[in-house]
């Protein structure tokens, strides 16, 4: 579904991804983990196309297109979700009336008939329900005076209402108590399927307990450093990042002055 | 950068969509000013001996004058000498009907949405057509006179109801208030008269569409509205205008006047011409608004969403004499391109427990300065009196500008003052946000705009909303990628 090829990406004028390789099949979770500054969050953001980043080379095919050439809102129609880190406040916007929108224009790049109102809301309160969000929160405007988890279960909710084909989640795990962890994991397994792909950033083993990824990545220095199954987290969760190095790929020099 | 950025200075090349002009059979008044032009409009009025002395007092006053500078707004100097103060369409006799109104007016309004066949059918709204300062199609009223409602032409209110607008006129707005109140006293051609008598709620909402239309023609309106006892109106205001080269000026003056227990609600949609991309040409609108709640408990209350215009200079304001009487303010402004809005409101509490609220949304885009002034007065007489101020200003790409000068007055130790502001920023992260879900920009912003103001919106009568949700897309416009 995602092959990500020798990526270069900077911000700023520096480069962050220093030729980044991954690749992600049909139906598979990825787990990315990394130390803080490692590039993770600009990985997510290149996906999803993000302004101020430049790739600088490489490339990035979404069955079997390319990815780069894409607007956001292209992407967005394409499949691809990304959880933000840190959502943004839209002050003024009602969350139910955000989130109608983006599936309509979603509809609508797909030629696909826009939902009414009932029909929508009928489908929110499934989705609310099983994320356990309350619906008052829908109510008020995108994010605005939520707290972190509260935001965190918004963008599962919205994962959930806009069925993603390929859905990047951010840390979409920091930050939430032990129940609310639950809920994002049932979340993002019950969009399971031979279809969807998810790569999960996360710096938690408890997700990937839940979860269990087919693949567990280490970024580091803006590289893939090392790659293994799902056990590699605990390992990873025993020793830190300090050793981790697959022979031969060494860590670029700018990892070990940001890893903190 | 995001294509918002980008964008932005495109913002003042959209097209505006009513530059048009209808070739009417222009009546015109000799360039410029003197007592001469002014017994002439009088003249051709057939006016009363007391109001064309009431004009040549507010001319020899405005001669004394000069024109105020303390806006925070630039433009070249007017040239009064230039302008034509009064030109009317040639009329046969007044229409009975509107299948007797000059069909080439009729399509002009087609041209603007607004067909008069349309309004009087479908939306119950009686319409008082003002075109080139003449009024030119008054419906529905045969429903209002039953009701006891009086809605009629300036004109035709000084020749029917006389002792009325005598009785009203220059009582809220006096022709010593400012500048340009004075210059409106003295040249007036036209406007709107609205009396509704002790215990009447209006049928029906009243609404004016003004429209400037001969080049170089100022226009300068003059619109009364009171409510005896009791009563209660709505009235809306609504506006286009054509494309032209020169700088066009509108100084007009509305004064309402509420007596106890009455009711009036002014809402306005203003979208005049803004000017081109180089911020040529364009609309100047120095207004003066202001209403007096004279009686106790009567509330007035001022809604506008102001889109268009170069220049928008107006405070429409409430002196809240009767005592528990309500003042309010709603308000959004626009400016896009090079347009410059310095508007806002006063507030003057006389009477006892007298309430205010003021709303104000300001909205900056591409390289339009927008400035909230203003003023809450407390008079010593004005016991428990209480305001609340919230102003909000909404800045859309990096060369904008806004600005907010509130001044209080406060000379009663009960009285309470509250004042908020914010500033925000319709931020690129917020957009990409909204990309990410599938979003475009535009429908993003325009989705941010309407959420800031909503607070206004809901005080616009219903139809008036929708038009004012569209009038802010099509201002904002290119304003995204
Ligand atoms: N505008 C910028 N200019 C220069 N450097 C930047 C800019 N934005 C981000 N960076 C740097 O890019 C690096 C990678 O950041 P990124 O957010 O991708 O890290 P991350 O792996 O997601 O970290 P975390 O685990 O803390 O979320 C960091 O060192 C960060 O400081
Ligand atoms: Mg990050």
């Amino acid at each position: 579904m995602l092959v990500v090829d020798d990526l270069h990406a900077s911000i700023g004028g520096t480069e962050i991804l220093h030729g980044l390789s991954l690749e992600i099949g049909d139906g598979e979770i990825h787990a990315v983990m990394g130390p803080n500054g490692s590039g993770k969050s600009t990985l997510a953001h290149v996906l999803a196309g993000r302004d101020p980043y430049q790739v600088t080379a490489g490339r990035v095919l979404y069955d079997g297109a390319d990815l780069l050439a894409m607007t956001p809102e292209e992407r967005a129609a394409a499949g691809v979700f990304l959880g933000f880190q840190h959502p943004v406040e839209i002050p003024g916007v009602p969350t139910m009336y955000f989130l109608r929108t983006a599936l309509n224009a979603l509809r609508r790049a797909r030629h696909h008939e826009e939902l009414g109102p009932v029909e929508f809301l009928a489908l929110v309160d499934a989705k609310r329900r099983l994320v356990d969000m309350d619906r008052s929160l829908l109510d008020r405007a995108v994010n605005d005076g939520f707290s972190g988890g509260e935001r965190k279960r918004n963008e599962i909710l919205q994962m959930l209402v806009l069925e993603p084909r390929l859905a990047v989640l951010d840390e979409t795990d920091s930050g939430l108590d032990i129940d609310a962890l639950r809920v994002v994991a049932a979340g993002v397994r019950s969009l399971r399927a031979p279809h969807r792909s998810a790569v999960v950033i996360t710096h938690h083993r408890r997700l990937l307990d839940h979860l269990v990824p087919d693949q567990v990545h280490v970024l580091a220095g803006g590289r893939i450093v090392r790659s293994g199954g799902a056990d590699l987290a605990a390992e990873l969760e025993a020793h830190g990042y300090a050793g981790v190095h697959e022979p031969g790929a060494e860590p670029h020099p700018v990892s070990t002055a940001t890893a903190r | 950068m995001s294509t918002a950025r980008a964008e932005v200075a495109e913002l003042a090349g959209r097209e505006y969509a009513y530059g048009f002009s209808t070739d009417l059979d222009t009546d015109f008044a000799p360039r410029g000013l003197s007592e001469e032009v002014i017994a002439l409009i009088s003249a051709k009025k057939g006016e009363p001996d007391w109001l064309c002395d009431w004009r040549l007092g507010a001319y020899r006053h405005w001669r004394t004058l000069t024109e105020p500078s303390w806006q925070n707004v630039t433009y070249p100097p007017i040239a009064y000498d230039d302008i034509i103060y009064y030109a009317a369409p040639k009329k046969k006799a007044a229409p009975s009907s509107l299948d007797e109104v000059d069909p080439e007016v009729r399509a002009m309004f087609d041209k603007l949405g607004i067909s008069l066949a349309e309004q009087e059918r479908l939306s119950g709204v009686a319409v008082d057509a003002v075109v080139d300062s003449v009024s030119v199609a008054t419906t529905f009223q045969a429903r209002l006179a039953e009701a006891g409602v009086i809605f009629c032409s300036f004109s035709q209110a000084v020749r029917d109801h006389p002792d009325l607008v005598r009785a009203y006129l220059g009582s809220v707005v006096p022709f010593r208030d400012n500048f340009f109140a004075a210059l409106n006293s003295a040249v007036f051609t036209d406007g709107s008269f609205c009396y509704v008598p002790k215990g009447v709620r209006c049928p029906m909402e009243l609404s004016t569409y003004f429209r400037i239309n001969a080049a170089g023609t100022g226009q300068f309106e003059r619109t009364l509205i009171v409510a005896e006892e009791g009563a209660s109106v709505s009235y809306l205001e609504g506006c286009t205008a054509p494309m032209r080269d020169e700088h066009q000026l509108h100084a007009a003056v509305v004064e309402l006047v509420a007596m106890d227990d009455a009711t009036i609600k002014y809402s306005t949609v203003q979208n005049w011409y803004p000017g081109d991309a180089e911020g040529r040409g364009g609309v100047y609108n120095f207004v003066t608004k202001r209403g007096r709640a004279a009686g106790a408990r009567s509330k007035i209350s001022w809604t506008q969403v102001e889109t268009g215009s170069a220049i928008t200079w107006k405070y429409p304001g409430v002196v809240l004499q009767g005592d528990g009487s309500v003042g309010e303010f709603y308000s959004v402004a626009v400016s896009a391109g090079h347009q410059q809005a310095d508007t806002g409101t006063k507030m003057i509490h006389i009477g006892k427990d007298t309430r205010s609220t003021i709303v104000s949304k300001a909205i900056s885009t591409g390289h339009g300065q927008n400035t909230y002034r203003g003023l809450v007065k407390m008079l010593r007489s004005a016991e428990g009196a209480r305001n609340h101020t919230r102003c909000d200003s909404l800045l859309i790409g990096g060369d904008c500008g806004a600005h907010t000068f509130p001044y209080v007055e406060v000379k009663h130790p009960t009285a309470q003052v509250e004042h908020e502001a914010t500033t925000s920023k319709v931020s690129d992260d917020q957009l990409f946000y909204a990309r990410q879900r599938g979003i475009s920009e535009e429908e993003a912003t325009s989705m941010i705009v309407n959420g800031f103001c909503r607070e206004v919106f809901r005080e616009l009568p219903m139809e008036f909303a929708v038009e004012a949700q569209r009038l802010l897309s099509v201002s904002l416009e290119g304003a995204v990628g």
